[in-house]
């Protein structure tokens, strides 16, 4: 008993040495309030925004999301020299993601709760966004999410500036259907629910069109032994090979596909896919997927004076061998449509951004044209790209109208 | 027979303990908001698998690679009960078939797989976290212990089975969540877990179960069990030799090892709210190991600092540089091994331990076996350490 007595006096003055030089004060900036633009207390002074940028810089994800950053760092930087936002500069708090899903919801509450960002423009997975999403409404954040994805979800904190699955797929299969003939498909992805989703819709579609699907498999992300389905392929000779394979298992299979004698150019059979943009043909090699197609909103090489111009500037601000894929686009469409909700709404509250968001158009977008509908995803058009050894894709398509975002199609689940 | 509880507990070690609690009690709910303090919370998880590997690897000797296996088997039990909470008809009315976790209606599943049924039950839930992981331990010490399989080829065949784990979850995904793993948790028995009183609770019923833990850790070290831990990583022949089933031990070891790395995993979920393969493989599992080593693995309470210090700078460099933090965790590492070669816990064997000791003598000294003690240098406490220094490194007197 004597000892406790003593060792509580000991501890008494231990905490009190230690007590100092752990005190991390953490004590929150005292903003200015400016009441009529910010009632709920976001990071905005009287000439600068806060919003956050979360992407992964680090990992496997990194090559994919570069570009993200790139894009939406271009566009706040262009924002700004037009004079920012409300009159405020942006400022933007980078966080890193590490191609860790918790890490993505650790980082994202970090800008909401210690950086009161007025919005975050990020994530790329659908794993990550599946993470931070409980975080966002939770704190009511914004979050601008630039990937094409599966859809099934539309949260009133998140706006998606990339496809869902329906816009990306339906078009692209009644081009082939319309334009090559093709009557049978082989539906191929990479493991996990994008690919998936994506190819129940694609098969609902096929079916709906009377036409047939003679195969559909699924390997493991990151898999690089596709011999055996491309005998798979060989043996059942679809007229389509409809390809969801993403990352580095695309490098693979190109490979794979053109070393088995599969001559993409002759069409026979023809290969569509909506994952593999011209940032990943940078690991494929143009000559390995010359002659493939893709069905997805952007490509480098849409010809239009915001793109021309969106281009240079990308290439100018981050080198002149770099290419810009669909999600880059994406991304750099956040900032923009933030900034109008913003300015639409006259205020940075997020309740108040949400209520704007819908119905905001961009007629400087370089994909040309794009609209927010009221579930929170874009109207845009679909385009088919048609690959070319120099890692370009020549547009050969593009619908007329607007593709109408439908993340819970009825009768495609 | 019974050890005493001074024995188990000597002083010094007692100033450890409270200066520990100390901290994590009162200093860190103090000083930091309620998202630090949950940051802290979820660092404090990972230390229940540091915690295990101390005794693993520190004083049994077994490498273990592959403890994601039962943080994320711990995890991952608590996840299911949380999300069938969350699950309910009204939730998730938007789906083909309501009342299923969204991520099973993805997966065109229409009903709830048999195994996800037991845990609408908290008991079965509370008892499932403590016993499919030790079970499952149990089972591979089994296989491998008896056959005699250890150190390199048990640390490989560890790391395979978290890999193999990994695919599976991702892989059966309509089960599982796959890659996504199973997020927005939201009530445990309807109380929210969201809110920062939640956190602030959650936290304080953390650090009890880390030091209940901390307590049997201690009981297993100070006692003839320690012992004969150590004896077996110094010379398991000699253990064998002397009588010992030395796999029955090493199996002991392994479970409670578990034991604690499910617990933290279920700690994990209801701080964070989500569970996802990414805490089961081997890159993890590793890291798991690196808390062990910065904090000292042969230190029960440098596995808590270690796990602490670690996923700090973790967290404030990755803030500082997000592109370039990686080099700066790496260079951690390599200061650590290279200065302290047995982590932190010897600044304390080093530092703190003789001042505390200094500090004490006055009343040492009128005890007269403590004369004896206070001649020695700065010499641990029991016998059981003198032996095993006389074989091994210097470094192995840093137990504490």
């Amino acid at each position: 008993m004597k000892i406790r007595s003593g060792i509580k006096t000991k501890v008494t003055g231990l905490l009190k040495k230690l007590a100092l030089p752990l005190a991390i004060s953490l004590a929150a900036n005292p903003l200015a309030q400016a009441d009529e633009v910010n009632s709920t207390g976001l990071a905005v002074t009287e000439d600068t925004v806060k919003v956050g940028i979360l992407h992964s810089v680090t990992g496997t994800m990194a090559i994919s999301e570069t570009g993200s950053v790139q894009a939406e760092k271009l566009a706040i930087e262009q924002i700004n020299a037009m004079g920012g936002v409300l009159g405020r500069k942006i400022e933007y708090v980078q966080e890193d993601g590490a191609s860790d899903w918790p890490t993505f919801a650790e980082k994202s509450k970090k800008l909401l709760v210690n950086d009161k960002v007025a919005a975050v423009f990020g994530c790329w997975t659908s794993a990550s966004r599946k993470a931070v999403l409980p975080v966002f409404e939770q704190y009511n954040g914004m979050l601008y999410y630039p990937t094409f994805y599966e859809g099934l979800e539309q949260s009133p904190n998140v706006i998606y500036t990339g496809q869902e699955a329906t816009q990306q797929i339906l078009a692209g299969i009644d081009w082939v259907v319309k334009n090559k003939g093709a009557k049978k498909f082989f539906l191929l992805g990479s493991d996990y629910i994008w690919p998936r989703t994506s190819n129940k819709i694609a098969r609902k579609h096929i079916q709906k069109l009377g036409l047939k699907v003679v195969g559909e498999e699924y390997y493991p992300l990151g898999h690089t032994q596709f011999n055996s389905v491309i005998n798979k392929i060989k043996l059942k000779k679809p007229d389509v090979i409809y390809a969801i394979v993403v990352g580095g298992s695309n490098v693979a299979f190109y490979k794979q596909l053109k070393a088995a004698g599969i001559d993409m150019t002759k069409e026979k059979p023809l290969v569509l896919t909506i994952s593999v943009t011209e940032d990943e043909i940078l690991g494929i090699g143009g000559e390995n997927i010359e002659g493939a197609y893709a069905a997805m909103k952007y490509f480098q090489s849409i010809e239009n004076q915001n793109n021309e111009s969106f281009v240079s500037a990308f290439k100018k601000r981050w080198g002149d061998d770099i290419v810009i894929g669909d999600v880059t686009q994406a991304a750099y469409l956040g900032p923009w449509l933030w900034k109008a909700a913003v300015e639409k709404a006259g205020s940075f509250d997020i309740d108040k951004v949400r209520a704007a968001s819908p119905g905001i158009e961009l007629t400087t977008a370089p994909e040309g044209y794009v609209r927010i509908h009221e579930n929170h995803h874009l109207w845009s058009k679909t385009r088919i790209g048609h690959a070319q050894a120099d890692g370009q894709y020549d547009i050969v398509y593009e619908t007329k109208e607007l593709m109408e975002p439908n993340p819970f199609p009825k009768g495609y689940q | 027979m019974m050890h005493s509880l001074k024995q188990i507990f000597p002083r010094h070690d007692l100033i450890a303990f409270a200066i520990l609690a100390a901290i994590l009690a009162i200093v860190f709910p103090l000083t930091m908001d309620i998202f630090r303090l949950n940051l802290v919370g979820k660092y404090l998880t990972y230390a229940f698998v540091a915690l295990g590997l101390v005794l693993c690897w520190g004083y049994g000797g077994i490498l273990s690679l592959g403890q994601g296996i039962f943080f994320g088997l711990g995890g991952y039990c608590m996840a299911m009960f949380l999300k069938l909470e969350a699950s309910s008809p009204e939730n998730t009315a938007i789906q083909s078939t309501p009342g299923i976790p969204d991520f099973m209606d993805w997966n065109q599943l229409t009903e709830l797989p048999w195994f996800w049924e037991p845990f609408h039950s908290l008991p079965f839930t509370l008892f499932a976290v403590i016993a499919v992981p030790t079970v499952f331990a149990f089972f591979i010490g089994v296989a491998m212990f008896k056959r005699r399989v250890g150190g390199v080829y048990f640390a490989i065949i560890t790391q395979a089975i978290a890999a193999i784990l990994t695919i599976l979850i991702i892989g059966q995904q309509g089960f599982t969540g796959g890659v996504n793993g199973i997020t927005d948790l939201r009530t445990f028995l309807g109380w929210d877990i969201r809110t920062d009183s939640a956190k602030y609770l959650l936290y304080f019923v953390n650090l009890v179960l880390l030091f209940i833990c901390l307590v049997i850790a201690q009981c297993v070290r100070k006692n003839k069990l320690g012992r004969i831990l150590v004896a077996m990583r110094v010379r398991e022949e000699r253990v064998r030799f002397s009588g010992y089933d030395v796999s029955n031990f090493k199996i002991f070891v392994f479970c409670l090892g578990a034991l604690f790395s499910a617990l933290g995993g279920a700690m994990f979920t209801l701080q964070v709210g989500f569970m996802s393969p990414t805490f089961v493989g081997i890159v993890p599992s590793i890291e798991m190991v690196i808390l062990c080593a910065v904090g000292g693995r042969l230190s029960i309470l440098g596995a808590i600092y270690g796990a602490l210090l670690v996923n700090f700078a973790k967290t404030s460099f990755s803030e500082t540089f997000p592109e370039l933090w990686l080099f700066a965790m790496g260079a951690l590492f390599i200061s650590v091994v290279l200065f302290f070669p047995n982590g932190l816990a010897s600044l304390y064997q080093e530092y703190v331990l003789p001042w505390i000791k200094a500090r004490f003598k006055p009343r040492v000294k009128t005890k007269p076996e403590a004369k004896v003690e206070s001649k020695a240098k700065p010499q641990p406490e029991l016998s059981e350490a003198t032996d095993d220094s006389a074989n091994l490194p210097a470094g192995a007197r840093y137990e504490n």
